[in-house]
């Protein structure tokens, strides 16, 4: 019996195949942005773990100089015959083809061994890992590009963090070209006896661990950000299959009905039409993770190059996908659907069995319905309002998000009906107000896939908003912040005595970039020393100041911090700062600093010169009539006989700038389409499924003398209106949505706040989109109508039914 | 296998490793094929200089096994080893040294044996070693003094420390011809002399707290580029001091072909040192003991019929086990038989 229950049951696909693809398509949709998005994070963070374990250090505190000097040598074997175990790091960049590495070079014979899973044994001899010659160890991608024969050989390693190359130390000092030692990592088990810091290098301060959690807390906001994303999309996603399933447990009511006659009991049914359930979401799951894999893998290597620029956290290129993460996608396309037929399901568990076999429109929504939906998001208002007022951090930045938005899809029908009860009260004549009277009626069954239109549309205007402003913010800052034409980078403290008074021989100032890595108010901060020049006083982006402020600085008696420390600390324009070695000074103003995730102070020039001798020097911004900056840049190389890579302009840095920019959000335009796309799709679902059941309504209508032609053009007209409607309602939740991308999520995860611009040029767009996206769906059911045998309409009166 | 470990173990392996290379045309030749000097029955020992590093050399140890007593009786074994090892022969600056060292310190009671390691690299002062005044020191770890026959010796890892005086009562003893000390057939040789006879005093810092012990204490000092044979798969060494003032320094080359090759020096109470020849010096394993999954003879007899010596020798702890990063049992032996006495037995190449 349950044998050929399932049969009758499962033959409603083979007879509607349409709606099979329908379910299918929705849950792998759903499914395929939710991991595709998953499978972004898990690689990140898979890189990120990488890159810790190479370092080998993870989790252990370190020794630093104070002021960010580099260390002694001398102080590093002091403590070690001190009974110290402590094991030396120096760091570095090296260029090679196509970007950068971050060179490592640590004390082979005392470093914690990293946890690599390259096999060196028997490869290198110690002799060469450590003597003249020297080795660089790199993952297999990197190693063939870091190769050149200005370096020691590249040794291929499995394992090592992609974007980072290992060596001795001794290696690593000959490679960068300075005797240097720039921490002391603390090794576990230290002997018996020790005796205190201060005694052995009171200069040395003790450092709590810097745990990769660094890389992971800066890029949390990003993936937080790719999550919610995923996350819209399967919930946009669900609404489709909850459509699709409602749909077909509608149009089995008679097959149902039967089943339950002939003696299959309600439990058994429901069983089997789980087990059928179970089946379609395995199936659309397996779908949904080859998508998500594909996704994924297009989508990574922006990804890559968004972290790598906004961060300078690398991730690899390539994807693995990894166990957990299949069986996570599968269990959430299965519990997915599990939530969107849970309504049907309890509606044929409680299917009398005599019931009549009369298709109603499912989800009659009465006055009581919409009162619930209103009071629900009225709640939901208030929960947001309260995380806004009451809430911190990143999480309640995306909670109160998720909050206005479902209030504002719970609030869409209201709306609707609002709006179409107003059309019907200024319509005139028998066929216009049954028109709007019968997209009242329609209301209920649309609403779902109207609200997650909505949803799509509002994300998509919160987003562009969003990035639109920062673009339009980001490009004014960097004409501002990058004043100077050209910037020059000496080698060392000879080329730069000689390079100094050639320059200025030749251009209108030369401005040295002078600045030291230090802790200010308890974490990393970079100290910068500006010259009293226009330059500055001019372009400098301040949000903030009091009167006279450059001149303030030019004297030692104020500082200027970026909008990232002042946020962090409270800090207002005229409140004291405590810098390091106890100098206490006043915040004179507040700039803005995009893209930094550090704090950052800027002193006058001789302050940074007088304070922190050990400040690093070398570079220098030259200001120069545009039209001469590329004469002066080739004289540099020809005449002065400094490398090209010494010397960026104006315009490569922006351009570089800007690029990475775009790529930020390249990620953030390509799930915004998909959203959209999903949504169009439910819209068509919807719409499908509705055709069927109101013949009964249409029929009438036709049989009064409309023709299928006039109906088919009226039940397009009707899906454009509701689009039209749904997306007045979107545009104010988008620029909601705006407000709080810019104004809170922006400032918990980066430290910033932007100016919002609005930019109804791109309403239009995506209003014509809108509008495109219900045409298209709405298109084929119309047309499905204008087709139909006037026989099926007859039969509405002939049947029963 | 991480990249250090890698370099660590290949480091220590040089030490001790069976190599081919090494045994070739040793005789009459100042240096081997990688320009490492090699030992020449010529050469006479001159100290202090030659309590000093000789870098030319690929290998060297400072090594000093300690027996003590704390005031109930208890019976207790130290060691303190400081190995270099060259990479290439000679010096360099700083970070390019081709010097490496490394340290063992271990305590052994009958219940416990502690143990810790030390890397060094050579160039920058974490190790190294003076001979006048007499100073040798990897990171903490150091033994110095005014001269090699007083000095103080200290270490620690996290479970234990000890600090102990040293005060030789008797002078340096030369093993082999002047010490020049043959360890095969092939002529395998080293440059090996002793300091058999330190009176030694001090403290234990034990997991359970500190003891004051005294005892008597050996230094080893062994030189040279050319270890083993490629037949040698380790060895079996003693140190031992007898009750009647006399003590014996004597080896075991073991040999994947035949009987291993003996070598042995009889020290009169009065510190003069006799070489014997080879084979005289016999030994035979009496029981073996479980250590890291393989068996390691922890009692021997021992007899050397000229000095009518018949003796069994016990490890006071049959655990002594060096988990380095090469590995190898050392600790201290009690004496029985013909002979009564203390001392300590190190074991190597028991796969």
């Amino acid at each position: 019996m349950k044998a050929a229950g399932l049969t009758a049951i499962l033959s409603h696909w083979r007879r509607h195949p349409v709606q099979l693809a329908t379910l299918i398509l929705g849950l792998s949709l759903a499914t395929a942005l939710w991991s595709g998005v998953q499978a972004i994070n898990a690689e990140a963070r898979a890189s990120y773990d990488a890159a810790a374990r190479a370092i080998g250090g993870d989790g252990l505190p370190s020794l630093h100089q104070a002021r960010g000097a580099a260390i002694p040598l001398d102080t590093y074997v002091a403590l070690r015959r001190a009974g110290w175990l402590v094991t030396p790091v120096v760091e570095g960049t090296l260029r090679m083809t196509g970007g950068e590495v971050r060179l490592l070079g640590v004390d082979l014979l005392t470093a914690p061994p990293p946890a690599l899973e390259g096999d060196l044994a028997g490869d290198v001899e110690p002799i060469d890992a450590l003597g003249e010659s020297g080795r660089l160890f790199a993952a297999p991608e990197i190693a063939a590009r870091l190769a050149s024969p200005d370096l020691p050989p590249v040794v291929a390693v499995e394992g090592v963090a992609p974007g980072l190359a290992l060596a001795d130390i001794g290696v690593a000092q000959r490679v960068l070209g300075e005797a240097r030692i720039d921490r002391l990592l603390v090794l576990p088990d230290q002997p018996l006896g020790r005796p205190p810091l201060s005694e052995i290098a009171p200069d040395l301060e003790e450092r709590a661990p810097d745990r990769q959690g660094g890389v992971a807390r800066l890029t949390d906001s990003f993936h937080l950000n790719l999550t919610a994303f995923g996350l819209l999309s399967f919930v946009v996603g669900l609404f489709i299959v909850n459509g699709a399933v409602g749909l077909a447990f509608e149009q089995r009511r008679p097959t149902f009905r039967t089943l339950r006659a002939l003696g299959l009991t309600a439990r058994s049914l429901v069983t089997l039409l789980a087990v059928e359930l179970l089946i379609l979401s395995l199936a659309a799951g397996a779908i949904g993770m080859g998508l998500g894999g594909l996704i994924a893998a297009a989508l990574l290597p922006d990804v890559a190059a968004t972290l790598r620029g906004l961060y300078g956290a690398t991730i690899e290129g390539s994807l693995t996908l990894r166990p957990a993460w299949w069986a996570a996608g599968i269990a959430i396309a299965v519990l997915g659907t599990a939530v969107a037929a849970s309504g049907a399901l309890w509606k044929v568990a409680r299917l009398p069995a005599l019931a009549p076999a009369q298709p109603r429109a499912w989800a009659l929504a009465s006055a009581r319905t919409r009162r619930l939906q209103g009071a629900a998001a009225a709640l939901l208002a208030l929960a947001a309002v309260v995380l806004a007022v009451a809430g911190s951090g990143l999480v309640a930045g995306f909670l109160m998000l998720g909050a206005l938005l479902l209030a504002a899809a719970l609030l869409l029908p209201l709306w609707l009906a609002a709006c179409l009860a107003g059309g019907q009260r200024l319509a005139r004549g028998a066929l216009a107000e049954w028109f709007w009277a019968d997209t009242r009626q329609q209301l209920p069954g649309l609403s779902l896939a109207l609200m997650s239109l909505l949803l799509a549309l509002a994300a998509n205007i919160g987003v562009g908003t969003m990035v639109d402003s920062f673009r339009l913010t980001f490009t004014g800052w960097l004409d501002q912040r990058l004043a100077s034409e050209l910037y020059v980078t000496a080698r060392d403290d000879d080329e730069a005595a000689r390079l100094v008074p050639w320059l200025e021989a030749r251009a209108d100032a030369v401005l040295p970039i002078a600045r030291t890595d230090q802790r200010v108010a308890g974490a990393p901060a970079e100290i910068y020393g500006v010259a009293d020049h226009p330059t500055y006083r001019d372009n400098w982006p301040l949000l903030a100041a009091e009167p006279e402020v450059w001149d303030a600085v030019a004297a030692g008696n104020a500082v200027l911090v970026n909008e990232q420390l002042a946020r962090r600390e409270g800090l207002r324009p005229g409140d004291p700062l405590d810098l390091p070695d106890g100098w206490r000074t006043r915040v004179g103003g507040i700039y803005s600093d995009y893209g930094n995730p550090a704090a950052q102070v800027l002193i006058g020039l001789d302050e940074l010169y007088d304070r922190f001798p050990d400040y690093r020097r070398g570079d220098y911004g030259v200001r120069i009539a545009p039209e001469r900056a590329e004469a002066l840049r080739t004289a540099l190389v020809d005449d002065f006989s400094l490398s090209p890579d010494q010397i960026v302009d104006q315009a490569a840095l922006k351009r570089l700038s800007l690029d990475i920019f775009e790529r930020t959000f390249a990620v953030t335009a390509a799930l915004n389409v998909l959203t959209l796309t999903v949504a169009g799709f439910a819209i068509l679902t919807s719409l499908l499924t509705l055709a069927t059941l109101r013949l009964p309504q249409l029929a009438p209508v036709w049989a009064l003398g409309l023709t299928r032609r006039h109906l088919a053009a009226l039940e397009l007209t009707r899906a454009l209106v509701l689009a039209a409607l749904t997306f007045s309602a979107a545009v104010p939740v988008g620029l909601m949505l705006a407000w709080v991308l810019l104004s809170v999520i922006n400032v918990e995860a980066f430290g910033w706040s932007l100016p919002m611009h609005v930019f109804p040029a791109d309403w239009a767009r995506l209003a014509l989109l809108s509008l495109l996206a219900a045409g298209v769906a709405g298109l084929w059911p119309a047309r499905r109508l204008a087709t139909r045998p006037p026989a099926d309409l007859v039969k509405v009166f002939a049947h029963e039914r | 296998m991480s990249v250090d470990h890698t370099i660590r173990a290949a480091v220590a392996l040089a030490l001790f490793a069976a190599n081919a290379a090494f045994g070739q045309g040793y005789a009459g030749l100042a240096s081997d094929a990688e320009g490492f000097a090699l030992p020449h029955p010529d050469y006479r020992l001159e100290f202090p200089a030659d309590h000093g590093p000789h870098p030319d050399f690929r290998i060297e140890w400072w090594y000093v096994t300690a027996n003590l007593e704390g005031p109930d009786g208890t019976n207790y074994g130290i060691q303190w080893t400081l190995f270099r090892t060259a990479l290439r022969p000679g010096e360099a600056e700083a970070w390019a040294s081709p010097q490496i060292w490394f340290g063992h310190a271990a305590v052994t009671t009958p219940e416990t044996h502690l143990f810790s390691e030390r890397f060094a690299r050579g160039g920058i002062g974490q190790a190294g070693v003076e001979a006048a005044p007499f100073d040798a020191w990897i990171d903490e770890w150091r033994m110095w003094g005014p001269t090699i026959s007083d000095v103080t010796l200290t270490a620690a890892g996290d479970d234990f420390a000890y600090r102990l005086e040293l005060q030789a009562e008797g002078p340096l003893v030369l093993h082999g011809d002047d010490g020049y000390s043959v360890k095969s057939d092939e002529g395998q040789a080293s440059h090996y002399y002793s300091q058999p006879s330190y009176l030694a005093r001090g403290t234990l810092t034990l997991p359970e707290g500190e003891v004051q012990v005294e005892g008597r204490a050996w230094l080893d000092r062994e030189w040279s580029s050319q270890p083993l044979s490629d037949r040698q798969t380790g060895w079996d060494w003693f140190s031992l001091h007898f009750e009647n003032g006399a003590a014996m320094m004597g080896y075991f080359m073991r040999q994947t072909d035949g009987a291993p090759y003996a070598v042995a020096t009889w020290i009169a109470p009065d510190g003069t040192g006799t070489p014997l020849p080879e084979g005289v010096l016999e030994a035979e394993p009496l029981e073996t003991a479980t250590v890291e999954d393989r068996e390691i003879p922890v009692a021997w007899r021992l007899r050397l019929p000229p000095r009518d010596l018949d003796v069994e020798v016990r490890a006071l702890n049959p655990q002594s086990w060096m988990g380095t990063t090469f590995s190898y049992w050392e600790g201290p032996v009690t004496v029985m038989g013909s002979h009564e006495g203390r001392g300590y037995l190190e074991m190597t190449g028991y796969e």
